[in-house]
């Protein structure tokens, strides 16, 4: 394939990712100075039997664009045609992957709260499973632990351990313990396991003789060399070699796939981490993205807990989904959860069959409004639940010491504490069936309002076809193309979110508005438990509209500026347009009384225009 | 997309059942191509290697670990026996000498000089593959299992619970409507497959294992129930390993639902015979669903050919309504339009029509709908 010097050289661009089920296709062209979406195909994946050969899905997305489009990709033996020449080929061609199950690892450090945890975060950076996480602390004996390991058989596993000039002995018992289990590669057994060495530098010599003999091993610079700074990269790009080299090369026609592409095949979620993290650099902006599948939920996000250095955490809930894993859901969460987002009664036997039929029958949607209500009061408590798995794990580094003064004292901060911060939270993007093809954009807003509960002023999205992964990879080879088409045909802008943070027990007016809409300023007062929505749309470039507003938020109320501060802002629409949510936060809906519950829902729901009426 | 719905559950009394039985790690393979076998008997075994148990020697010793090499007295690869010597740790005085001992019977696996620890490796385990079936070896695998085949009637359920079992089929209710309850379970079905209704109750799936029952087929199961009976919530769905001393084979769906009359009669028909029933169930990667197989009685040699054309929905199709508001109920295609129709949840999908067993008709999702396949 060509090679450009420049990125800006790079005119037109083929994606493709290479799902569980279905192969999708996207082609971005530079057209009137900017990049653009220009259309998408999509084809099952062909990666399980009869076809085992992952290239028939993408040759079958690809033509489906060039039947869309009338460009022609691929040659008469189906090979991508590069450069691109007029309505001829290609420039670039780059995909992702989470066909047959993704990249599912194990890690293993020391402490679970430190070095463990620091490999779980380079593991899920790097868009992996983690199916389990081995700690010398983690309670388990040692032969349980060893049996674990023999069971799970992942795809690799990352062991960690011990600061520079640390414990050695402790991590070479992890070491022994892998040594003993035997473990063997998820798929096929004509190649040995690869294990990443990421832990103590001194250690590295003796793990090497424990485990040479058994697996195939790789030492990388250690990712917590001291207690107070982890080094994830070195780990994650050893991780992302081997998913290639090792297990993208086992997966049936892959082999072929890497030799078409321009840059190395990301794992789907890995990829989705990257054009997150791309789009809140470019913004300088702090971001949440949530994935909710039938399966899992990923939640990704972006903060700036010190200033200006961002840091990135992903998190994957590996059994909260909306249709495999939608049962569990219904268990963790609990009935009465659930169904306080619900403003009429079902039967709980009835509900509970529902759910399971649910389960085993994952393709099923809802036809009825009471269904559909049902569904995404589900999916409120399936995002609330990742979210505050999110929470717990996007933290400070644990074990740091800190040197207090006087006036720490009262803060109370310590190592471990999230660095999710609502309150500076700049935009939330969904993405996932239930939220990306919700029947009306309003439920989408509603839903990752409740279950988010953002604070302050925040910019809502969802992500309109799921191509945040191709943009992923995209970002690596073309930043620009992948930031322009993310913010123009990537994005479906839903508008902002406006609450201010604090409780007040008497009720009342929580915030004074005055926002310059185009028709004209709207002034009023937000009261306790009210919520509204004015219309801020989309320009003719796709963009949100943007308005200016003064926003004074009551004593009790916060807006990111202070408790009573007024500020002045210019917020963005989108399709809902601008919410005012004025039930404060923390906000807890099941601390109503029945009948106030039901009609505030109904209230909201109307004001909103979430359903049609019921 | 052209297949938004959700292929048939198969329902049909001639099918040709094969199943892979292969053994988790390279092994012995006990029969050839050719042989009949029952569902008891051994097609293939092997060992798997011993459970590993670590001992920390140098710290019971106290020891450091660099010294650990010349206290021990068994050296890798030699086998012991539990509470057999393998380290001494040597003093002037006899008396003061310290053994530190096996925990359990197998051999030395390694010796650490760096941690001290000693991992010893279990004897191996036996594990054996049974038939499953009744009926011939068709494929094997060297060193690795076989594909058994048979003739015979094959019902796929949507959810079980439950390993692998047999038993003489038994029908204990008089239509596909009733409710299978501990009255209608009596003594003598011990060994047996017993065939409910509509629902089994709690009562009488406790009251199945009591008299020794092997397994229950029936049209639907209660979610509450189900968590009572197994003490814990099912939150994905992959089931077989649960241990209740029945297997449970679900055909509609959880909730009461007449099980399918063609599913009942076609079980009717067979009373009696061998049924072998398998509640495992996996919905994601793979599907698997639970299964009633019952082998022809007189199998003959099993011709083993090509997969059978699976075909799509189309007017007239027999479907089963698979979400609410019409869950569970029958009917025929009768009319499937190609645009997209808005539902009253306001989604826009692809739609069919159906008509229903007692004349009415419906609009109904195309994803929400399973063919009745035969």
């Amino acid at each position: 394939m060509a090679k450009f010097d420049k990125p800006e050289d790079i005119k037109v661009i083929v994606a493709t990712d290479c799902g569980s089920t279905t192969t999708k296709a996207i082609l971005i062209e530079y057209t009137n100075g900017e990049y653009r979406l220009v259309s998408r195909g999509e084809a099952p994946t062909t990666v399980e039997a009869p076809f085992e050969d992952v290239t028939m899905g993408v040759l079958n997305a690809v033509a489906e664009l060039e039947e869309l489009t009338g460009r022609k990709i691929l040659d008469e033996n189906g090979k991508f045609i590069s450069p691109a020449n007029g309505k001829i080929g290609t420039d670039v061609y780059i995909s992702t992957s989470s066909a047959g199950g993704g990249l599912q690892m194990m890690v293993a450090g020391v402490v679970r709260s430190m070095t463990a945890e620091s490999a779980e975060r380079a593991a899920l950076g790097a868009g992996a499973i983690v199916m389990d996480v081995i700690a010398s602390n983690d309670k388990r004996l040692p032969h349980e632990q060893i049996e674990r390991i023999r069971h799970l058989r992942p795809d690799m596993i990352l062991l960690s351990g011990g600061i520079d000039g640390g414990t050695t002995t402790h991590v070479v018992e992890l070491a022994e313990l892998i040594a003993a289990a035997d473990p063997r590669p998820r798929l096929g057994s004509s190649y040995r396991l690869p294990v990443i060495y990421a832990g103590n530098k001194d250690a590295a010599e003796a793990v090497g003789k424990v485990l040479k003999d058994k697996v195939d091993l790789k030492t990388v610079d250690n990712l917590r060399p001291v207690l107070e700074r982890e080094n994830l990269g070195p780990a994650r790009e050893e991780i992302h070699e081997l998913f290639m080299e090792h297990v993208m090369a086992q997966a049936p026609g892959y082999k072929k796939l890497m030799s078409w592409t321009d840059a190395p095949i990301m794992p789907t979620p890995g990829a989705v981490g990257l054009i997150i993290q791309t789009i809140a650099d470019q913004y300088n902006i702090e971001a949440i993205g949530v994935d909710i599948g039938g399966a899992t939920t990923d939640v990704f996000s972006v903060f700036r807990p010190e200033g200006n250095k961002p840091v990135f955490n992903r998190t994957v809930s590996a059994n909260l989904g909306m249709s495999y894993s939608i049962s569990n859901v219904f268990a963790e969460a609990t009935v009465p959860m659930v169904m306080r987002w619900v403003p009429f009664e079902m039967d709980e036997r009835d509900l509970r069959n529902r759910v399971k039929n649910k389960m085993v029958r994952p393709t099923t949607i809802p036809q009825s409004l009471e269904e559909l209500i049902f569904e995404q009061a589900i999916a409120k408590e399936a995002l609330r639940l990742a979210f505050i798995q999110h929470k717990s794990f996007a933290t400070t580094l644990k074990g740091v010491q800190q040197q207090r003064t006087i006036a720490d004292a009262f803060e109370q901060k310590s190592s471990g504490d999230s660095i999710v911060n609502m309150l500076s939270l700049d935009m939330l993007i969904g993405s996932g069936g239930v939220l990306s093809h919700a029947p009306r954009r309003q439920q989408a807003a509603f839903m990752m309002i409740d279950a988010f509960l953002p604070e302050g002023i925040t910019r809502l999205a969802v992500d309109s076809i799921f191509m945040m992964p191709q943009l992923g990879v995209l970002a690596e080879v073309q930043p620009k193309a992948a930031t322009e088409v993310f913010e123009k045909d990537c994005l479906i802008h839903l508008g902002t979110c406006i609450c201010p943070s604090g409780k007040s027990k008497k009720g009342g007016p929580v915030m004074k508005y005055s926002i310059e809409l185009p028709d004209g300023t709207i002034t009023g007062t937000l009261n306790h438990l009210e919520m509204k929505k004015f219309e801020l749309g989309l320009g003719d470039d796709g963009l949100p509209l943007k308005a200016k507003a003064v926003l004074e938020p009551g004593k009790q109320f916060d807006l990111g500026a202070g408790k009573g501060v007024k500020v002045e802002v210019e917020l963005n629409g989108g399709v809902v347009g601008i919410i005012l949510d004025g039930r404060g936060r923390p906000f807890d809906l099941s601390t109503l009384a029945e009948k106030e519950r039901v009609s505030y829902l109904k209230e909201w729901m109307k004001e909103l225009d979430i359903y049609p009426a019921m | 997309m052209g297949h938004a719905y959700t292929p048939g559950l198969k329902v049909t009394s001639n099918y040709l059942i094969k199943k892979d039985r292969i053994l988790p790690l390279k092994g012995e393979v006990k029969v050839r191509v050719g042989d009949k076998v029952q569902p008891d008997d051994v097609v293939a075994e092997t060992h798997l290697p011993g459970n590993v148990v670590p001992l920390n020697v140098a710290n019971i010793l106290g020891l450091p670990p660099e010294d650990l090499e010349m206290a021990m007295s068994k050296k890798e690869g030699e086998a012991i026996t539990e509470g057999e010597q393998i380290a001494l740790k040597k003093s002037f005085i006899k008396y003061f000498n310290k053994a530190c001992k096996a925990t359990i019977d197998g051999s030395i696996e390694s010796i650490s000089h760096i941690t001290g620890q000693v991992l010893q490796r279990g004897k191996p385990v036996p594990v054996q593959v049974k038939a499953y079936l009744r009926g011939e070896i068709v494929e094997v695998f060297p060193n690795e299992g076989v594909v058994v085949a048979c003739h015979g009637a094959f019902v796929q359920g949507i959810f079980g619970i439950g390993g692998e079992t047999y038993g003489n089929l038994r029908i204990a209710v008089s239509d596909n409507s009733t409710v299978l309850t501990d009255e209608l379970i009596t003594d003598d079905m011990a060994g047996q497959v017993i065939v409910g209704g509509s629902l089994v109750t709690a009562d009488a799936l406790e009251k199945a294992i009591k008299v020794k029952a092997k397994g229950i087929v029936v049209g639907g199961f209660d979610d509450k129930d189900l968590r009572d009976f197994l003490g814990y919530d099912i939150g994905v769905a992959i089931t077989g390993s649960e241990d209740k001393g029945i297997t449970l084979v679900v055909s509609e769906g959880f909730g009461k639902i007449d099980m399918a009359g063609k599913t009942f009669d076609l079980l009717k028909n067979h009373e009696g015979q061998m049924a072998c029933i398998n509640g495992a169930t996996q919905i994601r990667a793979g599907v698997i669903r639970p299964e009633v197989v019952i082998p022809r009685v007189e199998q003959g040699h099993v011709e083993v050919s090509g997969p059978t054309e699976v075909m799509g929905l189309a007017t007239g199709s027999p479907i089963r309504v698979i979400r609410h508001p019409y869950f569970g109920r029958l009917g025929k295609v009768t009319d499937l339009p190609s645009p997209l129709h808005k539902l009253e949840s306001e989604s826009k999908a692809r739609v069919l029509e159906v008509e229903f067993e007692d004349g009415s008709k419906a609009i109904v999702p195309r994803a929400n709908v399973e063919m009745i396949e035969d």
